[in-house]
C-alpha cells in the first residue's frame, strides 16, 4: 500500500494537495500542524477545523499534530530576537524547512509514508543525468514560493511533492470547486501567520519583554538628532510611515542600528542598493556552486529577480546587482535562481 | 479490518442489556415521570429501580443518588453549591491530578479570591497524605479528590483520607468516574459527603451520570427550573440514560470480580509483553494501587502522539495526553505533576482495556506496537 502525508492547514491549496495526492496514492494521510498558539490566524482552531472537514470530505485520516513549544522556540522567539537586532526577519523560512519538511517528513516515517505533500507552489523536478533534485519556480508566476524554499536539501527534495506547481490559482480554486471542497472560496492568507493583524512590535514585546531596547533616537543620516523612538523594533529598513519626525521632504527608515537603539532615516537616495551580503549560505545541489557566477537574485517575495554577479568567499555571498533595488532589508532571504531553477540563498547580512 | 478499541477510560461501548432497556424508553415508555398519569407513573417507576440499580453499585442508599447530565455536572454542581454554602474564609483542598471538571470550577472558585490548596502526587500518583493532613488542619470547606485517576489508573488511598477527613471535620468530594465499575465501593464504609460517576465509563451511554449527596436535602441546586431530583435538579429527566445507567450499574455489579480479573489478566498480558518485546519503556504510576483495566507506559524518547496515530492507521485505538482544543495532544498535566519531564509525559501512551476485548487483541497490539515504536525510533524524531 502506498501511503502519503499531506500538510493541510486549512487552506484551499492544501485541500487540493490532498485531493490530487488521492490520484496516485491510494492511502493519503492529512496532517494539520498546530504551530502557534490559539490566537494565531493560520494553523488556529478554525483552520484546524477546515483541514478536518476537508479531510472528511476526501474520506481520508487526519491528525493534528502540536509543535506549539518547538514553534515557539524554534521560529517565534529567533524572530523576535531577530527584529530587535535591527532586521526584518522572514520566519516562514526557517518554519518551511524545519516545520513543514522535516518535523513533517519525521512524522510521516513514523507513520509509514516514506513522502509528504504540501499545498506550496514549487516544483521539483529530478535530474536524470546527475540524479539530483531540482527545486523550480512555479508555472504561475504570481503565486510562486520557490523563495521560501531555497534551503530544503537533498534528502528533503527526495521526499517532497508539490502537486500545485503545475497550477495557477483559479485552476487550484475551480478543481476545488468542481470537487465541493468546502475550502474553495476561502480567502487567502497574507500575513505570518502568527502576526494576524500585521502588529510586529506587539508580538516582539510579547516574546522577550525583557529585551526590549526602549526610547532611542531618531537621527539624519549625517547624526542629527531628529527626535525620539520607543524602539527599534518599530521599524523596518523603508518604512515611510508612522516616524514621528517631520522632515523637508519624505523621510524614510534607511537602517537600524540596533547596538546604539537608533532609527537612521534619509530621503531615501541611500535606499537604493547595488551590493548585498549573504551569509548562512545553502544550495540546492550537493555539487554545491563555483566562487563566481552569474544569477538573479530575489531579495523578498514577490521581488522580481535582478540579475546579478555573485562572488563567494568564506561562506559570505556578495551580489553586485546589475540595478539599483529599493530597500533591501538585512534578515530577509535572499534567493539566488539560473532561469526557473533555485540555486540557492542565505539570509542578508547587509546592503549597501 | 476489525478495529481493536483499547481506550476504555475515554468510554466504553454498551453492555447488550443496557441497549435493551433503553429502546423500551425510546418506544414504549416514553413518559414524563413528573406526569400523573399512568404513562408517567411508568417513567417514574424505571427511574427508582434506576436509582436502586445505582446506589446498589455504590452500596449506599437510593435517597442519595441524584441523576445528573455528566460526572462534569456532577462535579460542578458539588464545588458551586460549597462555594455558596461554606465560610468566605474557608478554604478548598484539590490535588495537582483533577480532571477539569474539578480543576476548572475550583480555578473560578480561586479567581473569587478564596483559596485553592493543591496537594501533590508522588511518583507513583499518589497523593502525599502528610501534606494532605497539613493543609486539612485548617480552616477547610472542601477536599475534591479524583478516587481513581484517568490517565494512569492510580487509586488512591480513599479509606485512609476519609478518616483524615472525619478526623479534621472537613466535607470530602471524591470524584469516582473511572473508579465506579472497575473496583468495588462501599460508601457506607466511608465517611465522603459526595461522589460523582458517569455512566458512560461503565458501559452506559453518555449524557447520564450522577451526584451522590449524603445529606441531599441542604444540596443548592446548580440547574434550577424544575421539581425533579427533590428539586436538586432541574429538567426533565433522561430517562432512557438513567435506565441505561441504572441497567450499566446493575450488570458492573453483577460482573465486577469478573470483569476485574479478566481485565486484570489483559493489562498485565499487554505489560508484560512490551517489557520483553520493546527496550526502554517504563510505566508510569503505582502497580499495586492501580485500577485493573488500565495500562500508562512511557516509551522513551518517541513521541506519544506519533504512536497513537501510526496504531490507529492499524486499526488500534489507544490514548495519548489531554486532547487539546485543536484537537492535537498536549502533555498530560497529570504525568507532569508525577514529576515526569514533558518530553516523558509527551512519549507517554494510555492502554485502557474493557468489555470486548481478548487475548488475541493483546496478541495483536503487541505485534503492531513493537514495529511502530521500533520504525518510530528509527526515524530519530529530532
Amino acid at each position: 500500500m502506498s501511503r502519503v502525508v499531506v500538510g493541510m492547514s486549512g487552506g484551499v491549496d492544501s485541500s487540493l494537495a490532498a485531493a490530487l495526492m488521492l490520484e496516485s496514492y491510494n492511502d493519503v494521510i492529512g496532517i494539520t500542524m498546530h504551530l502557534a498558539g490559539n490566537s494565531s490566524r493560520c494553523c488556529s482552531l478554525d483552520d484546524a477545523d477546515d483541514a478536518r472537514k476537508v479531510a472528511e470530505q476526501l474520506g481520508i485520516n487526519f491528525y493534528v499534530a502540536n509543535y506549539t513549544k518547538e514553534f515557539r522556540q524554534e521560529v517565534m522567539k529567533p524572530f523576535a530576537d531577530s527584529y530587535l537586532a535591527g532586521e526584518t526577519p522572514i520566519p516562514c523560512i526557517v518554519c518551511n524547512k524545519r516545520f513543514k519538511f522535516d518535523h513533517l517528513l519525521a512524522r510521516a516515517r513514523g507513520l509509514g509514508a516514506e513522502k509528504v505533500a504540501t499545498g506550496h507552489y514549487a516544483r521539483i523536478a529530478k535530474d536524470e543525468e546527475s540524479g539530483e533534485f531540482r527545486l523550480l519556480r512555479a508555472l504561475d508566476s504570481t503565486k510562486d514560493q520557490s523563495y521560501f524554499l531555497y534551503n530544503l536539501s537533498q534528502d528533503q527534495l527526495a521526499r517532497i511533492e508539490f502537486p500545485l506547481g503545475f497550477l495557477t490559482k483559479e485552476e487550484v480554486r475551480q478543481k476545488a470547486r468542481n470537487l465541493g471542497l468546502s475550502t474553495a472560496e476561502k480567502p487567502e492568507s497574507q500575513e505570518i501567520c502568527f502576526v494576524p493583524d500585521g502588529d510586529y512590535a506587539k508580538v516582539v514585546e510579547e516574546l522577550e519583554p525583557s529585551s526590549l531596547p526602549g526610547r532611542g533616537e531618531v537621527v539624519s543620516e549625517d547624526g542629527t538628532f531628529l527626535g525620539s523612538h520607543e524602539g527599534i523594533h518599530h521599524f523596518t529598513v523603508g518604512q515611510r510611515r508612522g516616524l514621528g519626525v517631520s522632515g523637508s521632504g519624505r523621510l524614510y527608515v534607511s537602517k537600524l542600528d540596533a547596538k546604539l537603539n537608533r532609527v537612521v532615516v534619509g530621503d531615501g537616495r541611500s535606499l537604493e542598493h547595488t551590493k548585498v551580503e549573504v551569509s548562512n549560505l545553502s544550495w540546492v545541489s550537493n555539487e554545491g556552486i563555483p566562487d563566481i557566477f552569474c544569477a538573479e537574485i530575489r531579495v523578498r517575495h514577490g521581488h522580481d529577480p535582478c540579475p546579478a554577479k555573485i562572488e563567494v568567499l568564506d561562506g559570505v555571498a556578495t551580489a553586485f546587482l546589475d540595478h539599483p533595488v529599493r530597500a533591501v532589508a538585512a534578515g530577509q532571504a535572499a534567493v539566488f535562481y539560473d532561469s526557473d531553477t533555485v540555486l540557492g540563498g542565505g539570509s542578508i547580512k547587509a546592503a549597501n | 479490518m476489525t478495529r481493536i478499541y483499547l481506550d476504555h477510560n475515554a468510554t466504553t461501548p454498551m453492555h447488550p442489556e443496557v441497549v435493551q432497556d433503553m429502546l423500551v424508553c425510546f418506544e414504549t415508555k416514553y413518559g414524563n415521570p413528573s406526569s400523573v398519569h399512568t404513562d408517567g407513573r411508568d417513567a417514574r417507576k424505571l427511574l427508582e429501580a434506576a436509582r436502586s440499580q445505582v446506589s446498589g453499585l455504590l452500596s449506599t442508599d437510593p435517597a442519595e443518588v441524584i441523576f445528573t447530565g455528566s460526572a462534569t455536572e456532577a462535579n460542578n454542581t458539588v464545588i458551586a453549591h460549597m462555594h455558596e454554602t461554606s465560610g468566605k474564609d474557608m478554604a478548598f483542598i484539590s490535588s495537582t491530578i483533577e480532571h477539569p471538571s474539578v480543576d476548572e470550577p475550583l480555578a473560578s472558585v480561586a479567581k473569587s479570591g478564596r483559596e485553592v490548596i493543591k496537594v501533590g502526587v508522588d511518583r507513583n500518583g499518589l497523593v502525599n497524605l502528610d501534606t494532605l493532613e497539613t493543609a486539612l488542619r485548617g480552616r477547610v470547606a472542601l477536599l475534591s479528590l479524583v478516587w481513581a485517576n484517568n490517565e494512569t489508573g492510580v487509586i488512591q488511598s480513599v479509606a485512609e483520607i476519609s478518616r483524615l477527613c472525619s478526623e479534621y471535620g472537613v466535607l470530602l468530594h471524591l470524584d469516582a468516574t473511572q473508579a465506579a465499575g472497575k473496583i468495588p465501593i462501599n460508601l457506607r464504609a466511608l465517611n465522603v459527603e459526595f461522589v460523582s460517576i458517569s455512566a458512560h465509563k461503565f458501559n452506559g451511554p453518555k449524557g447520564a451520570g450522577a451526584l451522590i449527596v449524603a445529606s441531599p436535602k441542604s444540596l443548592t441546586p446548580w440547574i434550577q427550573g424544575g421539581p425533579q431530583e427533590a428539586r436538586r435538579r432541574g429538567g426533565t429527566e433522561n430517562i432512557a440514560g438513567i435506565v441505561g445507567m441504572g441497567r450499566a450499574a446493575e450488570v458492573a455489579s453483577r460482573e465486577l470480580d469478573a470483569r476485574a480479573r479478566k481485565y486484570g489478566e489483559l493489562r498485565d498480558q499487554l505489560w508484560l509483553g512490551i517489557k520483553e518485546s520493546i527496550p526502554s519503556v517504563e510505566r508510569n504510576g503505582s502497580c499495586r494501587s492501580c485500577l485493573p483495566n488500565t495500562l500508562n507506559v512511557e516509551f522513551k524518547r518517541t513521541p506519544g502522539d506519533v504512536i497513537l496515530q501510526a496504531l490507529d492507521l492499524e486499526g488500534i485505538s489507544v490514548s495519548a495526553g489531554a486532547a487539546c482544543s485543536s484537537g492535537s495532544v498536549a502533555p498530560s498535566h497529570v504525568l507532569s505533576a508525577m514529576g515526569l519531564t514533558s518530553d516523558e509525559a509527551r512519549s507517554s501512551l494510555r492502554f485502557s482495556v474493557g468489555q470486548g476485548n481478548d487475548t488475541k487483541d493483546i496478541v495483536r497490539t503487541l505485534a503492531v506496537l513493537k514495529s511502530v515504536v521500533s520504525r518510530i525510533r528509527e526515524t530519530n524524531l529530532s
